[in-house]
């Protein structure tokens, strides 16, 4: 955040009593708002009894059964098999014992999460790359109807997700593209590019023309001034822009739960559906939205300088 | 060779190069959005059924423009809508507004508590609202609890999610805890961008604190407050996954806003045709909401 320049006698300078009462209750709000999130993690360590208990427990002893119910599938065995069985190898089948029960196989998750990775990095290079060449092409060039083609792309971001994903279901279904990774990374990549051609045309054109023009008279052309002069400058643009990018393919759910169930599925559609015996499995759901959640706010952290021209697609740039 | 003409020559022309990089743009734009939408279009005049591509299509005109705008559960879904919009975005703005107000004050640290209250929003809102379904659990959830604790209520005796009266205001309150920062953060740099000599000037004409607030802070942050307002505004309208995951457009249809009602004619009903109608229409009101943000955007830009 930006700190304004003050000196310690400025008339408008707020007293400090003032100062340590905003601080007092902005630093309730952020403490409150911070709960359900401390509460997810907390759950994560928690056995499944201690989770659902009451009054809910803040005082417990860790458990990794919420990593081990996520990372899992388990059965219930009678006492006599289990009796009949080796000792246990490794924590979660020992774990499982303790329940009554064996580890089957693993569970979906670490495929999940792998689809939210291909799926979020491979949309954002594309919408990324795409971006930059159009933002370059609209910031220096005379290009008929610009208003009306920037406006048309803002516009498609701002559909309804459920109204685009009827089209798309059926022409998915047409070519072949249904449950596909491809099928969602070009989806994907349609939603960001608008963000992406927005968000870098604000960036290059803070980018002074005259940079590319001086190297153009030392002989670059007109691409390679592109490649050696304004993309080195715009890197950091374009990484905010990626991060941006990268953080919508993550968090995406509409389209994710409407048009993809097995192959292509990402995490979001499924964390909400694990369940254990007897419904919801909140140590395992906690741990995989623990682990969904970590590199959001690290990326959140990272990106706080950018964060208000990210969400107002380039208009407000302090 | 002089060096202008030099450029001419060696490379592409610039009106080539501007095609070359928009154009990849466009084109996927094309085959992503807008022959999808013409595709639509087409549909709902049509009875299609995605669950039966096989069987005869018939034109039916514009009977599922009239029965979705005749029809009473429609209009349901939009009040819903509109109510869900309506209460966020005042609690949000007021509460944004606030805080951007209050952390203006530069206290010690106020960076990095600005950064812990922007964290929610950057989060997904179906990962955290499954979460936030727990939370409300009524025996054993974090929030029925405090609540509890507070106002002396048993705990196990309301039901946030399951309740006529308090569903929809569960989800206000999640948007709200979620989208607050997002307020928060526009108002404060309208709060930055104000000039401080105006204030000063201010203070020389013995304004009271009160009187400045009223005539120079908040007119002077009032674009920003209508960017954030306008923003949420089309967000919340079109907003599909928290619903979805907190209450389902339940109990009953009282939370089900106009997205979720398009899922069910879409997706679980498989009324193609008529559901292409409904998202046309839909995309016609947001349309003109994006239009009318584009203005403000350009307004504020431009100052």
């Amino acid at each position: 955040m930006r700190s304004g320049i003050t000196t310690a006698h400025s008339v408008i300078e707020p007293a400090l009593v003032t100062k340590r009462i905003a601080g007092g209750l902005v630093i309730l709000y952020a403490v409150l708002t911070m709960v359900p999130l401390v509460w997810i993690g907390l759950t994560a360590f928690k056995t499944p009894p201690d989770s659902i208990s009451y009054p809910p427990k803040i005082l417990f002893e860790p458990s990794l059964e919420g990593f081990c119910n996520l990372f899992t599938t388990r059965s219930r065995q009678t006492q006599e098999y289990l009796h009949s069985l080796p000792p246990p190898q490794g924590r979660c089948e020992a774990l499982a014992r303790d329940r009554s029960m064996v580890v089957v196989s693993e569970s979906k998750f670490v495929p999940r999460f792998w689809n939210s990775i291909v799926i979020a990095f491979g949309s954002t290079a594309l919408a990324v790359g795409l971006g930059t060449l159009a933002a370059y092409g609209f910031s220096r060039f005379k290009v008929p109807l610009k208003d009306d083609l920037l406006f048309f792309i803002l516009s498609t971001r701002m559909m309804p997700p459920i109204a685009v994903a009827i089209p798309i279901f059926l022409m998915y279904r047409e070519i072949g593209l249904s449950d596909t990774k491809l099928g969602m990374i070009l989806l994907y990549t349609a939603v960001n590019v608008s963000l992406a051609v927005w968000l870098l045309k604000g960036f290059i054109d803070e980018i002074p023309r005259e940079y590319e023009e001086a190297a153009m008279i030392d002989g670059y052309t007109r691409l390679q001034a592109f490649r050696k002069v304004v993309l080195p400058q715009a890197a950091t643009g374009i990484a905010a822009t990626a991060i941006f990018c990268l953080i919508f393919a993550w968090n995406e759910y509409a389209f994710a739960v409407l048009l993809t169930s097995g192959d292509a599925q990402t995490a979001p559609p499924f964390i909400p559906i694990i369940i254990g015996e007897g419904g919801q499995d909140w140590p395992a759901v906690a741990a995989g939205t623990t682990l969904f959640l970590i590199p959001i706010v690290v990326f959140t952290i990272l990106l706080r300088r950018h964060l208000l021209r990210g969400i107002t697609f380039g208009a407000v740039r302090k | 060779m002089p060096p202008a003409l030099s450029v001419r020559v060696r490379g592409l022309s610039d009106r080539a190069i501007a095609w070359i990089f928009i154009a990849p743009t466009m084109v996927l734009l094309l085959a992503i959005n807008i022959f999808p939408l013409i595709w639509t279009i087409r549909l709902s005049f049509t009875n299609y059924r995605a669950n039966r591509p096989n069987a005869p299509v018939r034109d039916v005109g514009l009977q599922h423009y009239q029965d979705i705008l005749t029809n009473p559960d429609v209009w349901a879904a939009l009040q819903v809508t509109a109510r869900f919009v309506i209460a966020s975005i005042v609690l949000q703005t007021i509460l944004g507004f606030l805080l951007a107000w209050l952390i203006d004050k530069k206290f010690r640290g106020h960076g990095f508590w600005t950064t812990v209250i922007l964290i929610p929003m950057m989060l997904s809102p179906a990962v955290v609202g499954n979460f936030w379904t727990f939370l409300f659990q009524p025996q054993i959830g974090l929030f029925n609890y405090v609540v509890g604790f507070f106002t002396g209520i048993p705990p196990s005796s309301f039901q946030m999610l399951g309740d006529v009266q308090l569903s929809p205001w569960a989800i206000v309150l999640v948007d709200t805890w979620m989208w607050t920062p997002y307020v928060m953060l526009i108002c404060l740099a309208g709060l930055r961008a104000i000039p401080e000599n105006i204030y000063e000037a201010a203070e020389v004409d013995r304004a009271s604190k009160w009187r400045q607030f009223w005539t120079i802070t908040l007119p002077m942050a009032a674009p920003f407050i209508m960017l954030a307002v306008l923003f949420r505004g089309i967000e919340n309208f079109r907003m599909f996954d928290m619903v979805n995951l907190l209450t389902g457009g339940g109990p009953g249809s009282t939370t089900e806003v106009a997205s979720i009602t398009l899922k069910r004619e879409a997706f679980e009903k498989w009324r193609t045709g008529y559901s292409s109608a409904f998202a046309i229409i839909l995309f016609v009101t947001v349309f003109g909401l994006a239009n009318i943000y584009v203005k403000a955007l350009n307004r504020v830009k431009n100052r």
